[in-house]
């Protein structure tokens, strides 16, 4: 470790390091636009410069200067300050005098540099350059006039979203940032370029001219969005949610997150239950009631359908913990064992912990050699893990195989087919090659997705990739590679809590079928919407009801016979579990609309109207019982690895039919994003010409 | 004076055959195979020896810089690539070598290449030079037939390939490391330095670059040993180098002359002197567009080589002497030369890409006269906040020029400034 002094701080710098991470060490922070350091070292700002000595009379950029033993670095000599005077001129003489319009006023590096290193008036006298605006889609808003060349958007797009979308064309004072193609950037990553931005070139288009940042209320809160539980922040201000920004998280999404994590915002305003809605008898149009009518419609209609009706309980994809434990218990009080939190039908296994989560850890695949993928896009399903994968292959770190449907993950993979029997056997004879890959690797990976799970023959799937793994030394000392890559946030805290059929009761699908044929008397759906809803709006011959606990108007409110108003998870604080078995909890960033309440209590205020009150006076009662059910649940931002051993699945043959894309649009995964117009328009832009999209292209 | 028998380049001219036949008649090729049996270390210690600085403009020594690829050869090849991007405007010299006496410069290969162990060489050629690289390749052509390069180059056993390439006419491709991009495939930038291309260069092996000039004196350098080159020029500044003198003079040429030869004596003697006498004589630029200007008060003294222009503040840089009579528009010369550069620059560092422009336009007003006074001063800081502060020298090039100007006639730039303000009508204009 060579030993330098940086303004006469003393500093042990790890070999290789750059001077200017040897000054983070020191605490000494160096100006910069184009390093960042996620990205690959430009050096092209000038911003960094700094005086070294032993060296030439001149500075030296310190973003690209390794430590050496016995240096001595100046950050703030004449010469440094001199340097940094001039690159500040120089990128402002021809940077538009608009900070008053610019939407990264507030929070602009240049700014906050102009403050320390610029002049009070400019010497320039020339003309100042113009470049025309590009279309880069309806997330992302461009004013080249602003850009500063720092290509720091063309370094992530190569070497992050692995999408190589952007250049810089031209030469000289021509040079510009320019796509490839004008349009839609097609990648699920783009938001993350606003951020990457040390100026306004790129700036976020649906919050343009809404707020200025220090207006801002600002929230950490985890991202709900998909299941990986994504660090988030929430600005908000006037109960509005404006944005969200990525909060740094190195195990999880380190500065990153997905366009729909980002920008589903405006359906949280759109199409929202803000008030009980019932049916008063069956087939009567849904009117809009107060709580206690709704409760009182509700308990007469259940009343009239005998002494002991039978009830079951489908969680959505983003249902809390604290609602799930309210729902438990309320089938326990009536003693029902109907309860699902897998609507998709997907065949996981409560009852072993490694058998559902992403035990190798998002942040594990930095170590990843050999990844395979069964039934799993995680491109579409977790874009931003599929950016760890890239790098691991970018860099010639990892190889990819994937059996299921070929799609473009940004990186080459080798394709096993999408006969899933077939291709499983090949890997577990050893007869195709990748099998000999995964066994020489030193960290192997077997990554399962939704699309594999939700099968008739899914437990056989399932039960077969955990052969493979013991087969191929996936999991070994020190090493769990089998993961189970979820699209759902509430997913894997609903196996957690046992939120699952008990003893002869009905799963999601079965309960759908029993609610038509008579078996099943009141379904109670939370936030569920992602499943067939058309037997539900079918069941003319019964009275069987419907209740629906959302926050959207979406499939499920729409066939249901009584709609309770709840929270959309950036309205409540509560408790989830990410796909690696992280415990974590949102904040409340905003009230929800109206009359709606948080989820647990809308379930609470059912349980009472059905007259089996819950012993629950506060959320925290709620939270201890959650804890009593699991201790697990009860120790948050914790990562409690899971046990291997136990079988999980069904043993069984795995047909061939093939496997189906899990989330077969980003964009739109829940009631939510299909309520926001912004997602909408990034399906719109995405969707290719216009006659693709109308239909009348055949 | 340099006498003929110390010629390195002895068909500068075109007068003789360039081809194998003519260029084995001019001592070329003679037992090349002697030479490399003398071993790698001998070759490079005598290029040391002979104090050849590179001829490209940076004047950093050969032999220095072959000694610092990698003594064996690891897990990547190692390359040689000859710079023959001549962009340096005024320069004409890496032209005629290629064009009438190109299997110096192959011979040159070969020697190199053995030395710093690289079995292929890859010429960067300038994409307007459309002869030169016809000549060049009609040159490698011939020695390839002839055994003397390929598999077993020169009867030695060692394996010498070497291409052409042919640049897209970018200046800046004629620096080392946006070479090695370009070559690459890439979009002309020089590279961050370290590492340097000794370390890693094209395709990330180690790589050393040369220019045409250096590598094509080195067969001739061992043949006549090192001490015969150290016995032309004084310390330091050894040996012969191409001046290529244009601009007024009565006879504008490339010649070969020994290094510190006085400026007067080069101009008066080889390019029949300075149009309308040495007294019309109003300026000379001396080394190329990226080096300061001499007044004439200062020619009369100047000795041509690295040390004695440096103390005059400007540079031999390439060796083009553009010779500037009293007829000249200075100002309107050193504008042009700042065109060229806002032109020429990449556009990757931020004081190139702003400043090389900025300068450009306040030196087109500086010619019309259209300025403040205090903006002179302007000017030269912000030639000041370039120099120095990017990745290659192309900021200081830009800078020089106009520095050396505001130097030597800041009254001529004071003057015009004045001028224009005194008449009523171009100032009722302006407004």
């Amino acid at each position: 470790m060579p030993k330098l002094t940086i303004d006469g701080i003393p500093v042990e710098a790890p070999e290789g390091a750059t001077v200017l991470q040897a000054a983070e060490l020191a605490g000494i922070e160096i100006p910069r636009f184009c390093y960042h350091e996620r990205l690959s070292i430009a050096g092209n700002c000038r911003m960094c410069l700094v005086e070294v000595k032993p060296g030439p009379p001149k500075p030296a950029a310190s973003c690209a200067l390794p430590v050496c033993e016995g240096m001595e670095v100046f950050t703030n000599s004449e010469m440094a300050r001199a340097a940094r005077k001039g690159t500040i001129e120089f990128m402002l003489v021809n940077h538009p005098l608009d900070c008053p319009i610019c939407d990264q006023g507030g929070e602009c590096d240049l700014q906050d540099e102009t403050v320390l290193y610029g002049e009070a008036a400019s010497r320039f006298r020339e003309d100042k350059h113009a470049f025309a605006d590009k279309d880069l889609g309806p997330l992302i808003n461009t004013r080249f006039t602003r850009c500063i060349h720092c290509t720091r958007c063309v370094r992530f797009c190569d070497e992050i979203a692995g999408v190589p979308a952007l250049g810089m064309i031209g030469r000289g004072s021509s040079c510009e940032i320019m796509p490839w193609e004008e349009g839609v950037l097609q990648t699920e990553l783009a938001g993350n370029l606003v951020d990457v931005c040390p100026v306004g070139s790129l700036t976020n288009r649906p919050f343009a001219f809404r707020a200025r940042s220090w207006e801002l209320t600002k929230t950490d809160s985890i991202d709900i969005m998909d299941a990986m539980g994504s660090s988030v922040r929430i600005d908000s201000r006037s109960n509005e949610v404006l944005r969200i920004l990525p909060r740094l998280n190195d195990a999880v999404n380190e500065e990153w997150i997905g366009d729909r994590s980002r920008h589903f915002i405006d359906g949280l305003l759109e199409r929202r239950l803000d008030t009980p809605w019932a049916r008063v008898t069956r087939g009567a149009a849904l009117r809009s009631v107060s709580w206690e009518k709704a409760l009182e419609i509700l308990r007469e209609r259940v009343e009239a359908l005998g002494d002991a009706p039978k009830v079951g309980v489908i969680a959505g994809d983003q249902t809390d913990l604290e609602t799930l434990t309210a729902a438990k218990d309320l089938c326990a009080a009536l003693g029902s064992p109907n309860m699902d939190c897998r609507q998709d039908g997907a065949r996981l296994d409560a009852s072993v912990r490694a058998g559902y989560l992403f035990n190798a850890t998002i942040e594990g695949l930095d170590q990843a050699d050999a990844i395979l993928l069964i039934g799993s896009d995680p491109r579409k399903e977790a874009p931003v893990l599929n950016a760890r994968i890239f790098r691991r292959v970018r860099n010639g770190q990892a190889a990819v195989a994937r059996i299921g449907v070929p799609t473009d993950l940004t990186y080459p993979v080798t394709e096993l087919g999408n006969t899933p029997g077939e291709a499983l056997a090949a890997l577990r004879a050893g007869t195709h090659p990748f099998a000999e890959v995964l066994r020489s690797a030193k960290h192997p990976v077997i990554i399962v997705g939704q699309g594999a799970l939700r099968r008739e023959d899914g437990a056989a799937v399932l039960n077969a990739a955990r052969d493979l793994a013991d087969a191929l030394g996936v999991v070994r000392e020190g090493w769990n590679g089998f993961s189970v890559l979820h699209t759902a946030a509430g997913r894997v805290g609903g196996l957690d809590l046992g939120f699952v059929p008990g003893k002869d009761g009905l799963d999601a699908g079965a309960m759908v079928q029993a609610l038509g044929s008579g078996s099943l008397d009141v379904l109670i759906l939370l936030g569920a919407d992602e499943f067939d809803t058309s037997a539900l709006a079918n069941r003319s011959t019964r009275d069987a009801l419907v209740v629906y606990i959302g926050s959207h108007g979406d499939a499920g409110a729409a066939v249901a016979d009584i709609v309770l108003p709840g929270s959309a998870w950036t309205e409540k604080t509560a408790t989830w579990v990410s796909m690696e078995g992280r415990v974590q909890r949102t904040l409340r960033a905003v009230s929800a609309p109206g009359a709606a309440v948080e989820d647990w209590v809308a379930v609470a205020r059912v349980a009472r109207a059905l007259g089996h009150a819950l012993p629950f006076s506060s959320v925290e009662d709620v939270r201890a019982r959650m804890a009593a059910i699991n201790p697990l649940l009860g120790t948050l931002w914790t990562l409690t690895p899971a046990p291997w051993g136990a079988p999980f699945g069904t043993e069984g043959a795995v047909s061939a039919e093939p496997f189906t894309p899990a989330v077969p649009n980003y964009y739109m995964t829940c009631p939510i994003s299909r309520a926001s117009r912004t997602m909408a328009a990034c399906v719109e832009a995405l969707s290719g010409t216009e006659d693709e999209r109308t239909g009348t292209d055949g | 004076m340099l006498q003929d028998k110390d010629r390195v380049f002895t068909n500068l001219y075109g007068f003789e055959d360039w081809h194998l036949a003519g260029a084995r008649a001019r001592g070329d090729w003679d037992n090349t195979k002697a030479l490399l049996d003398k071993g790698r270390e001998w070759i490079i210690e005598e290029m040391k020896a002979s104090g050849l600085r590179g001829r490209g403009g940076a004047g950093f020594s050969a032999g220095l810089k072959w000694s610092f690829m990698p003594k064996t050869v690891g897990e990547r090849p190692h390359y040689l690539l000859i710079n023959a991007d001549e962009g340096e405007p005024g320069t004409c010299k890496d032209r005629d070598i290629m064009r009438f006496d190109p299997h110096k410069l192959i011979e040159g290969c070969l020697v190199a290449g053995y030395a710093i162990n690289a079995h292929v060489a890859y010429i960067y050629i300038r994409g307007e030079f459309v002869q030169e690289a016809i000549h060049l390749q009609t040159a490698i052509d011939e020695a390839y037939e002839a055994g003397l390069l390929g598999d077993n180059a020169c009867g030695t056993g060692w394996k010498m390939d070497v291409y052409v390439h042919r640049g897209a006419g970018a200046y800046v491709c004629g620096e080392e490391t946006a070479l090695i991009q370009s070559l690459e495939g890439k979009k002309g930038q020089p590279r961050l330095k370290p590492p340097f291309p000794a370390g890693a260069g094209l395709y990330g092996c180690p790589s050393t670059v040369n220019n045409v000039e250096t590598i094509a004196n080195a067969p001739t350098i061992l043949r006549r040993g090192a001490s015969w080159y150290t016995s032309l020029g004084r310390e330091n500044n050894h040996g012969t180098k191409i001046f290529c003198i244009s601009g007024h003079v009565n006879q504008p040429c490339n010649v070969e002359e020994e290094m510190g030869i006085p400026l007067r004596e080069l101009i008066e003697k080889h390019a029949g002197g300075v149009r309308g006498g040495w007294d019309n004589l109003l300026a000379v630029i001396p080394g190329g567009a990226s080096v300061p200007l001499l007044p004439a008060a200062l020619c009369a003294d100047a000795r041509m080589d690295y040390d004695g222009l440096r103390e005059l503040r400007s540079g031999l840089g390439s060796g083009a002497v553009i010779v500037m009579d009293r007829s000249t528009d200075l100002v309107a010369a050193i504008a042009r030369l700042s065109r060229f550069f806002a032109h020429e620059s990449c556009g990757q560092c931020t004081p190139c890409r702003e400043g090389t422009p900025w300068i450009s336009k306040m030196m087109a007003r500086m010619v019309t006269g259209d300025a403040e006074p205090g903006e002179i001063d302007v000017l030269e800081d912000v030639t000041r906040r370039m120099e120095g502060r990017t990745i290659c020298a192309l900021a200081d090039a830009a800078a020089w020029p106009v520095q050396g100007l505001i130097r030597h006639f800041r009254p001529e730039l004071e003057r015009r400034i004045a001028a224009r303000k005194d008449a009523p009508s171009s100032s009722a204009a302006a407004q």
